[in-house]
């Protein structure tokens, strides 16, 4: 979708500030928001597309001024009732109406073992490329109403192939529908000039990671 | 009882503010479900507040500053490397390590949400997550790095990483003068969180000790 999450070459968000000795988590409502994520994952109710896409979908003007958890608070909720984990009506209440199965719950003692688990999106299956690197690529002009990872500012823009990194699951279709889609993940070259022009370094350049769905022979 | 006491009182007894307050509704709700264990949470908390963060990613740069062999395969199969050293998971099961030169400076950054390698750096911080650097690495990363105190002369190449799919990005900083013959262990910790993202070089040992 074309949010104002997609932000990369906007103007006007104000000055680079790096906070000195930053914590983890700036409250305990942060930790406690990043970790309820974690554990209500857990249960298996979406993938981590429908969990970016629930973000996305916070509106506009309430992204903009969210703080990063708060964005991730809309996006649980979000999640917990189209996922039919909490219904609205005890998300406005507060108060449980039934109570779920336990038995799937994540406990203290699985936690290092999830963290270290590797859930990689990359696929087995076999899947024949499209390309290959030193390809000649233009990113699609398209515009989803939903989920994808074709920022804005890349779209119509002429890039090289610099890798091929394999067969990934496809995140426009798996935020949508859980459809994995397999296909060809590439790291695309782009010149600093193609995306904005001769003010910008010749020499520099910007390499995103592009699904061969984004991709057409140029 | 002095103005300063009663400050510190009203302090303590004011209500939970919006977000606090509704985190911990929302925690209540699912503990009373049964969809989630507090003692999980507190478990999730604890690895990333105590264990996991940028001192891992400082282990894996130091060994490739000092093991020749481990270098070349961390930038051939980054993930692989890194296990090696005892990191990896969410978040980092495919990793790309981008090594810096006099010649070619990369940078990290995840235009569309917060993609970040969590075993080697843990969590991002605010500005990695911020709209200014979100907008603006990709189109003015010249001026990014110099509102950071970087300054890039015109002959470096500048390669902005943009994390837009599911491979998570680390940079290899370059090794600063002055630490010939110096271990591992020494070298970790000149490494900065900053430096790996790609907004700062690791200064020589004199420099970061001022």
């Amino acid at each position: 979708m074309n949010g104002v999450h997609d932000m990369g070459g906007m103007h006007g968000m104000g000055p680079m500030e790096i906070e000195k000795d930053e914590p983890v988590f700036h409250s305990r409502w942060e930790a406690r928001m990043y970790a309820l994520q974690r554990a209500a994952g857990f249960h298996g109710r979406w993938n981590s597309d429908m969990s970016r896409f629930s973000r996305e979908r916070m509106p506009p003007a309430d992204y903009l001024a969210a703080t990063y958890y708060e964005r991730w608070l809309f996006g649980l909720q979000t999640l917990l009732v189209e996922q039919n984990l909490v219904t609205a009506q005890e998300l406005a209440t507060g108060r449980a109406a039934t109570k779920a199965d336990e038995s799937a719950v994540l406990r203290a003692s699985d936690v290092a073992a999830l963290m270290r688990g590797r859930s990689s999106a990359r696929l087995a299956a076999e899947v024949p490329p499209r390309f290959k690197p030193g390809d000649s690529v233009i990113a699609r002009t398209i515009n989803p109403a939903g989920h994808t990872r074709l920022p804005r500012y890349v779209r119509g823009r002429r890039g090289t192939v610099h890798i091929d990194h394999g067969v990934f699951t496809f995140p426009d279709t798996n935020a949508m529908s859980r459809d994995p889609k397999p296909q060809h993940c590439y790291s695309v070259r782009f010149g600093a000039r193609e995306l904005w022009g001769p003010q910008v370094a010749a020499r520099d350049s910007v390499y995103l990671d592009l699904f061969e769905d984004y991709l057409d022979a140029a | 009882m002095s103005h300063d006491h009663e400050e510190h009182v009203r302090e303590h007894d004011k209500p939970l503010s919006g977000p606090a307050l509704r985190v911990k509704a929302l925690e209540s709700l699912l503990v009373e479900k049964g969809l989630v264990d507090p003692k999980a949470l507190d478990a999730i908390i604890d690895l990333y507040e105590t264990k996991v963060g940028p001192h891992n990613g400082a282990r894996v740069v130091a060994r490739a500053w000092t093991d020749p062999g481990f270098k070349r395969r961390l930038l051939t199969d980054a993930a692989a490397a890194i296990d090696e050293v005892g990191f990896g998971g969410q978040e980092g099961e495919d990793m790309v390590v981008l090594e810096n030169t006099p010649k070619v400076h990369n940078m990290v950054v995840c235009t569309l949400c917060s993609c970040y390698p969590w075993p080697v750096l843990g969590l991002p911080p605010v500005w990695y997550k911020s709209a200014p650097y979100r907008a603006r690495a990709v189109i003015d990363p010249r001026g990014v790095l110099k509102e950071l105190g970087l300054l890039l002369s015109e002959d470096v190449e500048v390669r902005v990483w943009d994390s837009t799919a599911e491979l998570r990005y680390l940079v290899l900083p370059e090794r600063p003068a002055g630490t010939d013959g110096w271990t591992e262990e020494r070298l970790a910790a000149l490494v900065t969180r900053d430096a790996m993202v790609g907004v700062a070089k690791v200064l020589p040992p004199k420099a970061a000790a001022g």
